[in-house]
């Protein structure tokens, strides 16, 4: 693995684990397949808690509302979720990017 | 994902282990697999080994359980040169913006100075010592610079006995013909004397410390991403 993005996974991972050890109800969403130009690599990792506090990036900023969204309903119901997002160019160019790129992101709970 | 996968996960990477976080995209199974440590065969052993000796961040696999993202966390890059000599300057620094930890070992006090190799860990212990303490592993790159049997040879004497992905050493054709006749007197075969890249360095004409610094680090990138793929079986 790329030597920062390491960093950023081991950084995301540890706090998830943090969270999850002090009781918190956590979800880890994976940017698991990009096409065109998405804005965070595969294996860019977030966590979030049931109070919507989060560390890491999927995306940049474009999708994490949604993302966190839907991660509400996987720590309720315990079902993880495989979700598709079309980042548009306006959203893209907001991102900082000039081309749009689509990317799958994969939410679980933490156990 | 299971609490107690996370904490192995971990533990782990503080251990400075190799681990593949395999995740099913259908039933959300999370499983961690060991590319290096284990005898035993599957497809998704497969899968990671090859991952993760391609350097590849993360891979994917379809299998009759469904689609499986397998996520690499390899150990960071470590590079271990020894000499703090000329060429060790630009080589630790470039070596470094390229991701790479670097430590410097030369028992010569004078050349072994903090001031000369700012942000970089030096040891002015003997190569054999510091070596031993350093254990390098399949995430290291070796590169003996001295030119002095004394300093280098102990040093290539243990990078051999390691997994090191890469091993260099400074020196001309001549140079590296006396150096071999010594690893053969030190008890390694053919094959693993084979594995000292020298004369060091991709072919690139390179004259200046900081030119033959760019040969080197380009001959181990190239070597860490070409890596066994090829000589893993399947």
């Amino acid at each position: 693995m790329n030597e920062s993005l390491a960093a950023a996974a081991d950084d995301v991972l540890a706090r998830a684990h943090e969270w999850r050890e002090a009781g918190r109800k956590v979800a880890l969403a994976t940017v698991v397949t990009t096409w065109g130009s998405s804005p965070r690599p595969v294996g860019s990792l977030l966590a979030v808690d049931t109070e919507s506090q989060f560390v890491g990036s999927v995306s940049g900023g474009c999708i994490e509302g949604a993302v966190i969204r839907e991660a509400m309903d996987v720590i309720e119901d315990g079902k993880p979720r495989l979700l598709d997002f079309g980042v548009t160019d306006t959203q893209a160019w907001d991102v900082g990017l000039a081309c749009g790129g689509k990317i799958q992101v994969f939410v679980e709970r933490l156990d | 994902m299971e609490r107690e996968v996370l904490s192995r996960l971990l533990a782990d990477r503080a251990a400075g282990r190799t681990v593949v976080l395999a995740k099913n995209l259908k039933s959300g199974a999370n499983k961690l697999l060991y590319p290096f440590d284990k005898a035993e065969k599957s497809e998704l052993l497969h899968a990671a080994r090859e991952a993760a000796l391609a350097d590849k961040s993360t891979s994917m696999l379809d299998n009759a359980g469904g689609t499986w993202f397998l996520q690499v966390f390899n150990p960071g890059l470590r590079m271990i040169l020894i000499g703090a000599v000329h060429i060790s300057q630009p080589l630790a620094r470039m070596a470094a913006m390229t991701g790479y930890a670097v430590t410097v070992i030369d028992p010569r006090r004078a050349f072994a100075t903090e001031a000369r190799f700012p942000g970089v860990t030096v040891t002015t212990e003997w190569p054999d010592e510091a070596m031993a303490k350093l254990a390098p592993n399949r995430r290291t790159a070796i590169v003996a610079l001295t030119h002095d049997p004394k300093i280098d040879d102990p040093a290539l004497v243990a990078a051999l006995k390691s997994e090191a992905f890469y091993i260099g050493a400074l020196g001309s054709k001549k140079t590296h013909a006396k150096r071999h006749d010594r690893m053969i007197a030190n008890g390694f075969d053919e094959g693993t004397i084979g594995r000292i890249k020298g004369p060091v360095g991709l072919p690139i004409g390179a004259r200046s410390p900081a030119e033959i610094a760019v040969a080197v680090l380009a001959e181990v990138v190239k070597t860490l991403h070409e890596s066994e793929v090829e000589k893993v079986p399947a």
